[in-house]
């Protein structure tokens, strides 16, 4: 099943970020494909690379950045979100890219199913 | 699904238009969606009643009033709005206290509009 993945909340503040890593993780392994997640109001925040969780926390940052290079899942940061939090090229992790509205949409429409984290 | 197919969007707002973000950059992907020619309705629900409340005022709280683009939605071809009869009657509120025609509906029969949807987004 092709899944796109909708994430509206900031990292730690909130468990939105890693339920849907979670989710993600899990249904690669049972054979999905992630068409794209995509990072809207607070969850563009997850984007950051300038994030520094204590030792013994896990880095939500960088465990997005690794699904992106070990399964090539497009991560998707909302530009007019972005803007509005401070959040532009300069800061982004790898494997994030800065984009706007309709690839959520365009993602909702050719995807099986589109998940929504948050609130 | 294919270039060019359309898709049943729905759009739950369920938060108060002030206090938190969620409903005005929600409205931003119900205006992009209408872009992409998909077939998009609308429903309020908990405290996204709210949001269509006639005569907001946010002066004092030095927001942006961005109700009145409820009413532009009718211009994007976004005029399937629902609101939840139980949300709006447990706020005592009417349909006369909304700034749009919105067909008031009760929450079984907003499940079943939900049930028939392709793309279910909720803010």
């Amino acid at each position: 099943m092709k899944i796109g993945v909708l994430v509206n909340e900031g990292p730690y503040q909130h468990q939105a970020s890693d339920s849907a890593y979670l989710f993600c993780r899990a249904a690669i392994e049972a054979g999905h494909e992630i068409d794209r997640v995509f990072f809207y109001h607070d969850g563009v925040n997850n984007a950051t690379r300038f994030t520094e969780p204590p030792q013994d926390d896990r880095n939500v940052v960088v465990r997005w950045a690794k699904l992106a290079e070990e399964h090539g899942v497009d991560l998707v940061v909302c530009v007019a979100a972005a803007l509005r939090r401070g959040i532009v090229d300069d800061v982004l992790a790898k494997g994030f890219r800065i984009s706007g509205l309709g690839q959520l949409v365009e993602s909702a429409i050719r995807s099986d199913r589109l998940v929504v984290f948050g609130d | 699904m294919e270039a060019g197919s359309v898709r049943k969007f729905m759009f739950v707002n369920r938060k108060a238009p002030y206090g938190t973000i969620y409903a005005l950059e929600g409205l931003e992907v119900v205006l992009i969606s209408a872009a992409f020619d998909q077939d998009v309705s609308l429903a309020f629900l908990d405290d996204g009643v709210y949001q269509l409340l006639k005569g907001q005022d946010t002066k004092a709280i030095e927001e942006k009033n961005f109700s009145p683009t409820y009413r532009a939605l009718e211009d994007y071809d976004v005029d399937k709005l629902f609101v939840e009869r139980e949300s709006l009657e447990a706020r005592g509120l009417t349909p006369a206290d909304l700034l749009v025609d919105a067909k008031v509906v009760p929450a079984a029969e907003l499940a079943a509009l939900m049930d028939s949807t392709d793309v279910l987004i909720s803010f």
